[in-house]
């Protein structure tokens, strides 16, 4: 039987982890491979890296962290941010990373979604969608831009049409649950789960172990992907795990 | 010194780095000359089952591959590579493989027996069952390993099937007869059990140093 995935998620600015990381065993926490090889160690299932950088410079790095990433890593790793186009995929995934998540790009040019997959197999594209629930249409709405930016289109046919083109995977952040530490969105997640029939990464409000629980059993989520509470070691991927090993959910 | 077959269709990158990290030296060659003097070979593979072969024949990597073996030393075949190793495939039509073990490579199918829902592909940490003993099998006892595939090998042969997973239907996960062996899951990224799986092909392939 399949596991359920425990994905920690990693900012990386010009080659820099950023967000204040707590691991205080660790040299320079802000080195992205050795906060890998951590994560790596506790159990996480895969790994997702998101270049924040602002600059041409800072994206060139990230090609030199995907490779040093690859050379120590033994699990699956994501990239994304600043993947525009059919090249920045090759880049990215010839340095080492196993999957490229598109984000506004796809949003803005569905084609990409179908090229990538047609090149380098479903297995290696997956969709970032930003929902917002919007009451005046009573469902779920796509943003992008790193959220800034609302989209005529809605979450569950975007999500459908990303599959279609050939998206092997959906990372679905709720943005009214994200930061919020109460919780996966449960009823987005579930919502898109019965739309495709690829897995679904849940992210956005993880605040606790019992919150991986709730995804898993009742949303139904593939995996999970949390950044914060790991960063700030409030709990441990090996901790999650073991909750969940005692809740009988079903993990590596 | 491992050969890792290069016919264009590989995460070569992710095998390569795996080895360096187990401290087995290798060698990426796509030259039959150049592979013929390794002591074992890894058959990657990422992409379609009808490309690959076409690519494996067109480099005459095929007939390298039957030579190669003929000759007693190990074969590895990873994912779309171990798929490769089999009769044939029914991915987008019906084509021939390398045939060396038998069976066929069909599609997962989108509902388990009790008609819920799969998803495909089957894509995560799945558990292998043992069915028995082998060498390359020795010291994994949690046996949790990552799989990204759509298509499995159906109608395995008892003696050639080591272990397997469960996703609706038992998908055969380790295969071997005799120096010819495959995984349909991805060893490279599959963590500590997956470092030790490539070093017991590592073992086998010394084992083939002393007999040649």
């Amino acid at each position: 039987m399949m596991t359920k995935r425990i994905i920690p998620c990693l900012d990386v600015k010009e080659g820099r982890v950023v967000k204040g990381i707590q691991f205080v065993e660790l040299r320079d926490a802000g080195d992205p491979v050795e906060l890998a090889r951590v994560y790596d160690e506790q159990g996480a299932d895969e790994l997702v890296f998101l270049d924040i950088s602002a600059s041409v410079e800072g994206r060139k790095t990230m090609v030199d962290v995907v490779q040093a990433v690859a050379s120590e890593l033994a699990i699956p790793f994501t990239v994304g941010g600043g993947i525009n186009a059919l090249e920045d995929m090759k880049r990215i995934l010839r340095a080492g990373a196993d999957k490229v998540s598109l984000n506004t790009a796809a949003v803005n040019n569905p084609d990409l979604i179908s090229e990538g997959a047609a090149f380098f197999g479903s297995q290696c594209i997956v969709i970032a969608i930003d929902a917002k629930y919007d009451e005046s249409i009573g469902t779920w709405r796509v943003y992008t831009h790193g959220g800034r930016t609302p989209t005529e289109r809605t979450v569950i046919d975007w999500a459908k049409e990303a599959v279609e083109r050939g998206a092997g995977e959906i990372l679905l952040t709720s943005m009214d649950e994200d930061g919020s530490k109460q919780g996966f969105d449960i009823a987005l997640t579930k919502a898109v789960g019965e739309a495709v029939s690829v897995p679904v990464i849940a992210s956005g409000g993880a605040g606790n172990a019992e919150h991986f629980m709730d995804v898993f059993t009742k949303a139904k989520a593939d995996a999970a992907l949390a950044a914060s509470i790991f960063h700030y070691k409030e709990t441990g991927v090996g901790e999650v795990k073991q909750f969940l090993r005692n809740a009988e959910v079903n993990v590596r | 010194m491992i050969g890792i077959i290069d016919y264009g269709m590989g995460n070569l990158f992710s095998v390569s780095k795996a080895l360096e990290r187990i401290g087995i030296p290798y060698i990426i060659s796509e030259s039959p000359e150049e592979l013929n003097s390794t002591i074992g070979v890894i058959l990657p593979g990422v992409g379609a089952f009808k490309d690959a072969m076409a690519r494996l024949r067109e480099k005459e990597l095929d007939q390298f591959i039957y030579q190669y073996v003929e000759s007693g030393r190990p074969l590895l075949g990873i994912c779309l590579g171990m798929q490769l190793l089999f009769e044939e495939s029914e991915e987008n039509g019906l084509f021939e493989g390398l045939g060396l073990l038998k069976g066929r490579i069909v599609r997962i199918p989108d509902r388990d027996q009790s008609g819920d829902r799969l998803k495909v592909p089957h894509m995560g940490w799945n558990k292998l069952h043992f069915h028995q003993d082998a060498p390359v099998l020795e010291g994994i006892e949690d046996g949790y390993v990552y799989f990204v595939h759509s298509y499995y090998a159906d109608g395995v042969e008892d003696s050639a099937l080591l272990a397997s997973a469960e996703y609706g239907v038992p998908v055969p996960a380790v295969v071997g007869q005799d120096n010819v062996s495959g995984m349909q899951f991805h060893p490279e990224k599959s963590s500590a059990t997956g470092m030790q799986l490539l070093t017991n092909f590592a073992k086998a392939m010394e084992r083939s140093e002393e007999i040649l």
